[in-house]
């Protein structure tokens, strides 16, 4: 029992599109965007790249659910620290300000 | 099983204890059982090294100015307790030796899935183990268990790399049990044994290890940046240059609030196991119990930030992770109150894993309800670093995971060992203990609530009843301890011998002879029945 | 039970807790999964760590990462991405019981391993040991200390020198525990190598070259975000 063999054509197909990307990212890299889109577009880009490597090169996509549940929680978990991590870092300077107390109930005139 | 004779002798067959002698047969053992007993061994010297060092605190506190050691060498000691006892005994507690033992029996197996990688676990705690105690050796470290930056990575005199380096090692053997046990429940049930047929047992060590692959090495990769930054001065967390000391409480907390629930989940696990046996009944809401398992693991990781409430950390995080908190205590208490409607006509028997059982499920309430009080983020701001935070932690670890390690020993002690303890000391045990407990504890509530901050060598004298009670109660809590260490170590080799069943119990555990044989079953069980399939005694009534 | 025992000089038969092959298999390649998925974890809290203080000090981190020759990073990149498809290959060639095409494959695989480590040392660091950039008092007497072209590209940038420390810090971190699974990658792929030349894998058990095939995989993904999170910070000229 071999397990789904991947025919080789597939694996030079998906290496040929890793090596794209790759110069794609520097190409893009050599672009002067406004500020947050170049890490969008790089951290994407790696994404992408990624994807291609689990889904194919690690056969990921003819794999059982359970093995796609394992890769899942692995960056879920991950999210979880970046997301929460971050969320006290750029909130931190949101400091509630309070509207003071009064001893007493003015009138309203 | 067949009613057997009078005397049932243990040596009449092979098992996994007789099948070789030798020390070599039990350092290179790749049997699951035997590493369970490597292991019980190793924690349970490191259980009474981390607790001499709290008989030494409670000691040197019965004096408002401190009786006993310099200050400095109370630092040390409260960081050697917390570091031997989450690290080194409450995490690997009942996972490595109970979950061992019994993982690969419950679920009709032989071994578990990586046996070899199961002795490199044991290996990788015992490296780990002597690094920490050379830490010691060499003149302990002062951080408190959880080494705060800047004041370790920059301060500090002590062994604080030794120390780090030995919590790195055992995080590994934590991982590779969590690997072991999740590859093992997955791939190699008994035929017939379905998901929702599994020992509640099963299902706790389950989740306790989904959390222990996931979060243990997000503290290991923190522990390391904590030594680099210590032994090349590179400012990560230090604010002189920019570097910020709350990410290393996100990181550490991170891993370190899971493994909170590492150390309670299993106790759950053998409540459920004990309460249904002891009951002589069904456990009420099996799939509750065991969604809330998963509930607990998920739900784990995203409170965190309730050990940093007063950290300067954001306001509105806080107010997310305390609204997480409270939540996260919803699955914990669904057990207990699924325990209790397992209780309700049920046929109760107070053998000695029941008097665990019972305190278990009254302490950990508490502990549990206090933990609803330190997650209400304004009460919080009083009570953080105090006592009550101290009691808090100890009725659950200790009131809650302690005695549920106790009333597992107990439980499987026949199937272990093949011999039965002397029933009459048990319990005897088990009330000294609970009553040694409440005594050291209680009055920490109280301390807390009204001031009294943890980690401190000295404190004001208006405080001393309460930690004079705090005291006396540890010593009779210490020496409830040391009881079953003996009559244990005794009923070894002078204990009445067991038979398979000596508790009439359901599970396939209970199937083998006492102590199994090294393959644990002659054939692959068929299951065909449901969990817990006790006669139900009073269900119609 | 006969049947595989014949097969002596294949890999070790049935290891005694599993029921089958089959079994043995899926809990092999499951292992593997779920030890991938605590390396996640593992380089994900160094990550975590770099996101916060990338947010903190972008010029900073920017300005640093402009210190790294960026031609070097791409091109490991790709020479990782080489060998991840020999890796392929190899686990194709244990699938088809083509054990010449394995040991190629392997060797292949092992060889462009070694060789991003080498630009690595040879180009790199050393480059970063010479112009004082390795942080912290790694070495007493070489601490951070940027002189000269360097120094006058950071003053430039208006970056405080300590949160570039900071930057090479997380450089040299990540970089260097990746550097360390690439070493051990390359052990195991040794280990494979050998005893795939003596014939010990076939079609029907080839576990750890699926295995091992599942790490450089990964170690090639924690790169490929690496080049991009090192080098292309605030964009190349």
């Amino acid at each position: 029992m071999a397990g789904h063999v991947v025919p080789q054509k597939v694996y030079f197909v998906i290496f040929a599109l890793l090596i794209g990307l790759t110069g794609l990212t520097t190409w893009v890299a050599t672009l002067d965007m406004p500020s947050p889109w170049n890490t969008v577009v790089a951290l994407a880009i790696a994404i992408f790249k990624a994807s291609l490597v689990i889904l194919f090169f690690m056969h990921v996509k003819y794999s059982s659910n359970l093995t796609r549940a394992a890769v899942v929680a692995g960056f879920f978990w991950l999210a979880i620290l970046l997301v929460f991590t971050l969320s006290d870092i750029l909130t931190r300077q949101w400091i509630p300000q309070s509207t003071g107390w009064t001893t007493t109930i003015e009138s309203p005139h | 099983m067949s009613t057997t004779t009078l005397e049932p002798s243990i040596e009449t067959h092979v098992h996994y204890l007789n099948v070789s002698y030798g020390i070599k047969s039990w350092l290179l053992t790749t049997d699951h059982k035997r590493i369970g007993l490597l292991y019980l061994a190793s924690i349970t010297l490191m259980f009474f090294v981390g607790g001499s060092a709290a008989v030494l605190m409670r000691l040197h506190l019965i004096e408002p100015q401190g009786g006993l050691v310099e200050p400095e060498t109370y630092n040390k000691l409260f960081t050697m307790h917390g570091i031997i006892m989450v690290f080194f005994f409450l995490i690997p507690s009942i996972p490595a030796t109970l979950g061992n033992f019994l993982v690969p029996m419950m679920l009709g197996a032989r071994d578990l899935a990586f046996p070899r990688l199961n002795l490199m676990s044991w290996y990788l705690y015992m490296i780990g183990a002597i690094f920490t105690l050379s830490a010691i050796a060499a003149g302990g470290v002062d951080t408190g268990w959880t080494l705060y930056p800047p004041y370790s990575s920059a301060y500090s005199h002590t062994h604080v790399i030794m120390a780090a380096l030995g919590i790195f090692i055992a995080g590994f053997s934590s991982i590779l049990t969590g690997f072991n046990f999740i590859v093992t429940i997955h791939k190699m049930r008994a035929p017939g044994l379905t998901w929702f047929r599994l020992p509640l047992f099963i299902w706790a060590h389950y989740a306790t290890s989904v959390i222990q692959i996931l979060g243990t090495p997000v503290v290991a990769v923190t522990i390391a940046l904590l030594a680099l930054e210590r032994l090349f001065h590179i400012g990560l967390f230090d604010p002189n240059v920019g570097g910020d000391p709350i990410l290393f409480q996100h990181l550490f907390w991170f891993y370190s609030h899971p493994a909170v629930y590492i150390m309670i989940l299993p106790g759950m696990g053998v409540m459920s196991e004990l309460i249904t046996c002891f009951s002589r009944k069904r456990v009420f809401g099996y799939s509750f119990i065991a969604f809330s398992s998963v509930a607990i693991a998920v739900l784990s990781f995203l409170v965190w930030g309730h050990h940093m409430f007063v950290t300067g950390q954001s306001v509105y995080a806080g107010l997310v992770f305390s609204a997480l908190s409270f939540m996260v205590a919803i699955p914990s208490a669904i057990k207990v109150f699924n325990w209790m409607a397992t209780l309700y006509k049920g046929s109760i028997s107070y053998d000695a894993p029941m008097l665990y059982a019972l305190g278990f499920v009254g302490l950990f309430t508490m502990g549990g309800v206090t933990g609803l009080f330190l997650s209400s983020l304004a009460v919080d701001v009083h009570v953080h670093d105090t006592y009550f935070v101290i009691a808090h932690f100890h009725y659950i670890m200790v009131g809650g995971a302690v005695m549920a390690y106790l009333g597992g020993i107990h439980f499987w002690w026949p199937k272990i060992t093949g011999r039965m303890y002397p029933d009459g000391w048990a319990r005897f045990a088990a009330l000294v203990i609970f009553v040694g407990f409440n005594l050291t504890f209680f009055p920490q509530y109280m301390l807390g609530y009204l001031g009294m901050p943890r980690r401190y060598a000295v404190y004001p004298a208006e405080f001393q009843v309460l930690n004079v009670m705090s005291s006396a109660g540890a010593s009779i809590l210490g020496i409830g301890y040391l009881i079953p260490l003996i009559y244990l170590t005794w009923s070894m080799r002078y204990g009445k011998v067991a038979g398979p069943n000596p508790w009439k119990a359901k599970g396939l555990e209970w199937t083998t002879p006492s102590p199994p044989p090294t393959e644990n079953f002659e054939e692959t069980p068929v299951v065909t029945e449901e969990a817990y399939n006790y006669s139900a005694v009073g269900e119609e009534a | 039970m006969a049947e595989h025992q014949a097969q002596s000089a294949v890999m070790d038969p049935l290891a005694h807790q599993f029921d089958d092959l089959q079994q043995q298999h899926e809990a092999s390649n499951f292992g593997m999964w779920i030890f991938l998925a605590t390396e996640v974890m593992f380089f994900g809290g160094m990550f975590a760590g770099y996101t916060i203080y990338r947010h903190e000090y972008f010029t900073a981190f920017a300005a640093g990462s402009h210190l790294l020759n960026w031609k070097f990073g791409a091109t490991n990149t790709a020479v990782l991405i080489c060998s991840s498809l020999t890796m392929a290959l190899a686990v194709h060639a244990a699938q088809t019981g083509k054990r010449k095409a394995l040991v190629t494959f392997l060797i292949l695989t092992i060889l462009l391993g070694m060789a991003f480590l080498g630009i690595k040392f040879t180009f790199e660091w050393s480059r970063d040991w010479n112009e004082n950039l390795i942080p912290g008092e790694l070495i007493a007497g070489h601490p951070f200390a940027p002189q000269g072209e360097i120094l006058k590209q950071l003053q430039e940038a208006h970056a405080g020198l300590p949160q570039v420390e900071l930057f090479m810090f997380f450089y040299f971190a990540l970089t260097g525990f990746h550097a360390l699974h690439m070493v051990v990658g390359i052990g195991l792929l040794t280990v494979l190598t050998v005893m795939a030349w003596q014939g010990r894998f076939s079609p029907e058990r080839f576990n750890p070259v699926e295995g091992s095939g599942l790490y450089w995989h990964f170690v090639d993904i924690v790169w490929i975000f690496l080049f991009p999170l090192l080098y292309l910070i605030g964009g190349i000229s």
